[in-house]
């Protein structure tokens, strides 16, 4: 049994100091500190996001993958402009990218775009490379079309699904014909596009509208409908995912039907509606860009680390 | 034998993949925060030596391979097969040059090895990490030299070719370590 912890003393200062500028970042912007359950009578509904589920006495309650539902139903309160940072949870494998409990910083802005929310994202991720003596520069902005056209030809919203497939098996070894057309755009960006982003950094906007998760769709100037949504890329990783966040209702309800429908269909543990979101957005959630940004993947590019245990204590098999 | 799923794959594990027998040597997660969980595995493809980088959705199942090391003693090579015994049962096996390779050039008889065993027919044969075989040929030794000088090539008993000091001769025996073909010192 080792007891010692991952971290060197080094990272476990890097954390606190990354902590404070979070913290500092908010209160010079007027966005409210709160904290909200971890453990919730429902969870993330999406089919690719697992969740613990915790028996308390009558029922199942679940550990949070994000503290987005909660944190909605704050907004829909008249909460304004807030933030979180804390905790979630994933029941997933670990990897040198992955444990199952990290920590998580989100936040939402009220009255913002997609766009607002991308600028803010950029300054924090700087002002923290700043406080913590890593050299980082503005991302460049690349749309989830120009990437995909630029790596592999394709367009990522129109191509046809056999296009991905033959794409997928020219630059992947595997088995892939069993993929559906998002499993294959999945494939691909985590595999062939990501690695060739720019390893100092880049924001990638406007995704498929298949790949929304909960984020409103638009029309685009050439009139295509793309999901506005945006991802920070630093060093091979995902470091933030934002949304202009869907406030329709009866949508939002459409979207959770079909993940619990995808659930029944592919063998997945069913989950319950989350009905305290849906309650909140029919009472009104104001039009909202909100982000979700990984600390401990942020922590892992200021000071150098490849390995999440580098900058987590005690990951999950020394917890 | 058992299926594995891809959350079990790890390094060592013996698995069939198109029906060849592989180890796993890496197995890396790649999850998208919203999307498809993949593994992205590295195996090594026990027949051929091969090297393979397969991605599996997470979740995906392989077959497990029936993948034994046993010592072994080896007898005698009759042209065509190598022959070992099981020193304990001392049942015979016979291994092609295929499943031998470049071990040839460090068996012995009567000199231990591991044998690993596919469905209980040898896959390769791993010598002793150290042997003593004697020199049939090399060069006679430079009178002054000492061990800090230079080195020549000395033929073995097996027709394996090791560099040796200078003042080793003909007829002298050797250790030599089969993992680096070194030698290191005389016996």
């Amino acid at each position: 049994m080792t007891w010692q912890p991952t971290t060197s003393i080094e990272a476990l200062q890097a954390r606190a100091r990354l902590n404070r500028v979070i913290r500092g970042f908010f209160a010079a912007r007027g966005v409210l500190e709160v904290e909200t359950p971890l453990l919730c009578h429902s969870t993330a509904t999406d089919p690719h996001l697992h969740s613990f589920a915790v028996p308390t006495g009558d029922y199942t309650c679940y550990l949070q993958t994000s503290p987005e539902f909660p944190m909605k139903r704050l907004l829909a309160a008249g909460s304004g402009p807030i933030y979180q940072l804390g905790k979630a949870f994933r029941f997933e494998e670990t990897s040198r990218l992955h444990n199952p409990e990290f920590t998580l910083l989100e936040w939402y802005r009220p009255g913002w775009t997609l766009e607002q929310l991308v600028d803010e994202v950029e300054a924090l991720v700087l002002d923290a490379a700043t406080a913590l003596g890593a050299d980082l520069q503005p991302f460049p902005r690349f749309t989830h079309a120009e990437v995909f056209r630029q790596v592999l030809g394709l367009d990522s919203h129109s191509c046809a699904d056999a296009d991905l497939l033959a794409a997928a098996r020219r630059r992947v070894n595997g088995d892939f014909a069993s993929l559906d057309r998002n499993g294959l755009l999945d494939l691909l960006m985590s595999h062939v596009v990501e690695p060739a982003l720019p390893e100092t950094g880049a924001f990638v906007l406007d995704f498929p509208v298949s790949q929304a998760a909960l984020a409103q769709k638009a029309r685009r100037p050439d009139g295509g409908l793309v999901a506005q949504r945006a991802e920070l890329y630093i060093s091979g990783m995902e470091i933030a995912n934002g949304y202009q966040e869907l406030v329709d209702p009866a949508e939002q309800r459409d979207r959770f039907e079909a993940d619990l429908a995808y659930r029944v269909q592919h063998g997945l543990p069913a989950l319950p509606l989350p009905a305290f979101l849906l309650g909140a957005m029919e009472t009104g959630l104001p039009e909202s860009a909100g982000v979700a940004l990984g600390v401990d993947r942020l922590l892992m590019v200021l000071t150098g680390a490849t390995d999440i245990a580098s900058v987590v204590g005690f990951p999950l098999q020394r917890a | 034998m058992a299926n594995y799923s891809t959350n079990e794959f790890r390094p060592g594990l013996k698995v069939l993949m198109d029906g060849d027998p592989c180890n796993i040597l890496e197995n890396e997660m790649v999850k998208p925060g919203k999307g498809q969980a993949f593994n992205r595995v590295r195996l090594r493809n026990l027949k051929t030596g091969k090297i393979w980088e397969k991605t599996f959705k997470s979740g995906e199942t392989l077959e497990g391979a029936d993948i034994q090391d046993s010592d072994f003693q080896y007898l005698y090579n009759d042209g065509e097969f190598y022959h070992f015994m099981d020193p304990k049962t001392f049942e015979q096996i016979g291994a092609d040059t295929t499943a031998v390779g470049d071990a040839y050039k460090w068996l012995k008889e009567e000199d231990s090895c591991i044998i690993t065993l596919w469905n209980g027919v040898p896959l390769a044969v791993t010598p002793a990490n150290f042997v003593e075989l004697e020199i049939v040929e090399t060069d006679p030794g430079v009178r002054g030299d000492t061990a800090t000088g230079g080195t020549k090539p000395a033929t073995l008993t097996t027709g394996a070719v090791v560099k040796v000091p200078l003042f080793v001769n003909q007829g002298d025996k050797v250790r030599v370590d089969t993992r680096t073909g070194e030698y290191v010192s005389r016996a």
